[in-house]
């Protein structure tokens, strides 16, 4: 290292654009497949809900998944997607999305007292009414919950797609590693700290407003 | 393309099969990193987050604390501890203790919070110091979260150790980025196979001993909650 | 009441709609018109801080855009960058995907078509093509290139700049065993652990026993970290690059090579035929006419050493050789 700062604050000062423009592409990256981890968590969680013999080997495959070393994913996706394309970065961050959201789905869905079904069936509700108006409205402090925790894993994880030539804010560290530059790496870091922190306050509004009853948030975390 | 083969190539290649780049020895490498750097993190957050989760005092703190550390990269982390410390398990260490230890001090608070108060009052009226509530009756009942936590945060160590390769240290890693670097993708999806067998041991090995060695008493108190 | 909280919930639904779509907006049309949205990696070179953008992409070239790639360390990258910069400068239109990984991908992902062009160095894509070739001149190699390239692949003019592997020592070390040339490592290879990017190995092995005999005690995969590994003795020989500055900052001692092991290594494009036309072949042309050994050193220590941006550095070196 000799004599090279940690940071040189001009550096980031003359790169304000460039910047910005990998916080976006690193947004992108990393929070669409939280967002279609999501759509598929819904319907997966429900049959999963409704019949629970299925829960128990997609559990097992989804821990299994979460476990895979992204890195290693990437390169085996490389010859079906390409090398440097978002695919090849987004397709596994969508599965652990998924193995994060999958359970949390499952245990807000199952949150719902067996009386209050019975109670809005009475009431005289349809399944689809009773899914959209009592169902999913009580798993929403879950589903929050398990989308804190994913998204803000999908945002870390994504910067190790940079070693596939395609990780957002990622690139900022194998850039300044090879010129044994830390400016960058730090810049990196720091941002994909502040994305997070700034994702995961909205989920947090979204919360309050969305389940004003959910004190105190359940599920999901370690 | 035919993965069996490809397989096959990778666990009878005479360079997996002795000498530095044998399987055995990437595995205990990787092994005796993912430990040590779990050690590492249960000592600085088993005891912090007891502490924390007995008096009560900055649990909102420690949750948030612990939630954003979640987000620290940690290519980025190894990256930046090459540059400062140099090449060497220190570099590698930083980031795992760093991924490990907000679920342990997680579990650790939880856990103990998750004691019954009453239990709790009973222990101090029978006169129970405090340090003697906590290590008798807090622990014990803090354990299976705790082991919870220990799963989680060994997992994830041992699917992040093999980024440690990136920066030319070595474990299972060697085999994905080398795998990749020579376009030999058998030999990443070998080191891959790898990984997920020792996440998916070490799972099973956390899930006997909350069997076994939790009183009984205890055993069932997760899946009850 | 109800009806209130349903259309708050409503409001909340739609901000985070919006936000995501906001995100992928920016995403595919972001900043950087020249990389076609596509690639981090290329605005990362492309829109910094010495600002490419206006440079115009657009502009009079015809035909389909050539992407242009480069190998995942600080010197590829560099004349990535010169490469489309001198293309952009001739109206063609250009996506940059650098930083990507080793010669083993690229070549593959030039192959399939997904890459156009690639700074190469010709003796160390010969050697990849044909490991037994015995080829070592500049002349020699190309045209054994020529020959050993499939039919969809060439290769254009040669520079005169060369960035060659060497095993290089500490001064210390070079001082203590009296090393001049890689030959003088024979008594003490076996007690050396030799350090260098993870493909060394298979590349090199093989060679080093059959043409100087050694033996080395360990093979350590350092990639990047080479230089700082025998810096601090954790390796004792390293395979670096004759332009990498950290040969003048850490004091090491390139050794010489009189079995020629490492044969010429002259920075060369390497083309998808079908990608580029005459425009960008001569543009490509220019610059090999005008790069040399002294003078990418000289890039090299201020992309590595004073952490300027290489697309900064690559359009400061057009521009003094009136190419950009």
């Amino acid at each position: 290292m000799d004599d090279e700062p940690i940071v040189r604050w001009y550096w980031i000062g003359d790169h304000l654009g460039y910047l910005g423009h990998l916080l976006a592409d690193h947004a992108v990256i990393a929070l669409v497949p939280v967002l279609i981890g999501l759509l598929l968590a819904i319907p997966l969680g429900l049959a999963c809900a409704r019949f629970p013999r299925l829960y128990q080997p997609l559990s097992a495959v989804f821990n299994i998944v979460y476990a895979l070393p992204s890195l290693a994913v990437f390169v085996v996706l490389i010859p079906y997607t390409g090398l440097a394309t978002q695919a090849t970065v987004m397709i596994p961050l969508t599965f652990y999305a998924l193995a994060v959201l999958l359970p949390t789905t499952v245990d807000g869905l199952r949150a719902v007292p067996e009386s209050v079904r019975q109670a809005a069936t009475a009431m005289g509700y349809g399944p689809w009414h009773r899914l959209t108006s009592v169902e999913l409205p009580a798993a929403v402090p879950y589903l929050i919950a398990g989308l804190r925790v994913a998204a803000v894993s999908s945002i870390s994880l994504a910067s190790v797609g940079a070693l596939v030539g395609r990780g957002g804010l990622g690139y900022l560290f194998i850039d300044g590693f090879q010129r044994t530059f830390p400016t960058p790496i730090v810049a990196g870091i720091a941002l994909i700290a502040v994305l997070a922190l700034a994702v995961d306050l909205v989920l947090v509004a979204a919360r309050r407003l969305l389940a004003p009853w959910a004190v105190r948030e359940k599920g999901a975390g370690s | 393309m035919n993965w069996l083969n490809w397989l096959s190539d990778f666990f009878t290649a005479p360079d997996h099969r002795s000498g530095p780049d044998s399987i055995l020895h990437r595995v205990s490498e990787h092994l005796l990193l993912s430990g040590e750097a779990l050690l590492y993190a249960a000592l600085l957050a088993v005891p912090l987050g007891l502490l924390i989760g007995y008096t009560g005092r900055g649990v909102t703190v420690v949750t948030a604390f612990a939630g954003a550390a979640r987000a620290l990269p940690t290519l980025g982390l190894v990256t930046l501890a090459v540059l400062l410390a140099g090449v060497g398990d220190t570099a590698v260490l930083v980031p795992l203790v760093a991924l490990a230890a907000p679920p342990l001090l997680v579990a650790a608070v939880e856990g103990v919070r998750g004691t019954d108060p009453d239990v709790r009052d009973a222990a101090r009226g029978i006169g129970l110091t405090h340090p003697q509530v906590l290590r008798q009756v807090c622990l014990p009942s803090a354990a299976p979260t705790l082991l919870a936590g220990f799963r989680t945060a060994t997992v994830q160590v041992i699917a992040t150790a093999t980024v440690a390769a990136y920066v030319g240290l070595g474990g299972l890693g060697r085999y994905v980025i080398d795998g990749l670097a020579t376009r030999k993708y058998a030999v990443t999806v070998g080191g891959a196979l790898l990984v997920v067998l020792l996440a998916v041991a070490a799972q099973l090995f956390f899930a006997l001993l909350a069997r076994f060695a939790l009183p009984p008493g205890m055993r069932a108190q997760r899946r009850a909650r | 009441m109800s009806t209130m909280k349903r259309s708050r919930r409503a409001v909340v639904l739609g901000t985070l709609a919006v936000l995501a779509l906001g995100a992928t907006a920016c995403g595919s049309s972001g900043g950087d018109p020249l990389a076609g949205g596509s690639s981090a990696s290329a605005s990362a070179s492309s829109s910094g801080s010495g600002g490419s953008g206006g440079s115009g992409g657009s502009g009079g070239g015809s035909g389909s855009t050539v992407v242009i790639g480069s190998a995942n360390f600080p010197e590829n990258v560099l004349l990535g960058s010169i490469y489309s910069q001198a293309l952009k400068a001739k109206g063609v239109k250009v996506e940059e995907k650098f930083n990507i990984g080793s010669r083993e991908v690229l070549y593959g992902q030039l192959q399939s078509g997904n890459l156009t062009v690639l700074p190469e160095y010709n003796g160390a894509l010969l050697a990849y093509l044909d490991p037994k070739t015995t080829a070592v001149t500049t002349q020699d190699v190309n045209a054994a290139l020529a020959k050993t390239l499939p039919a969809t692949l060439g290769i254009l003019d040669s520079s005169p700049a060369e960035d060659k592997d060497s095993l290089s020592v500490t001064q210390e070390t070079a001082d203590k065993y009296n090393l001049k040339s890689i030959s003088d490592l024979a008594a003490k290879a076996g007690e050396f652990t030799i350090g260098g990017p993870p493909e060394f190995k298979s590349r090199r092995e093989p060679q080093f026993k059959d043409v100087y005999g050694l033996t080395f005690k360990e093979w350590k995969p350092t990639a990047d970290t080479t230089a700082n590994a025998l810096k601090d003795g954790s390796i004792q020989v390293g395979n670096v690059f004759t332009t990498d500055p950290k040969i003048v900052q850490y004091k090491l001692v390139p050794l010489s090579d009189p079995k020629n092991v490492f044969g010429a290594q002259n920075v060369t494009p390497l083309v998808n035929k079908a990608g580029v036309d005459a425009t960008a072949t001569a543009a490509l042309n220019a610059v090999s006419a005008k790069l040399d050994t002294a003078g990418l050193t000289a890039l090299m220590k201020r992309v590595a050493v004073d952490k300027e941006d290489p697309s900064a550095v690559a359009k400061d070196w057009l521009k003094s050789n009136s190419l950009g």
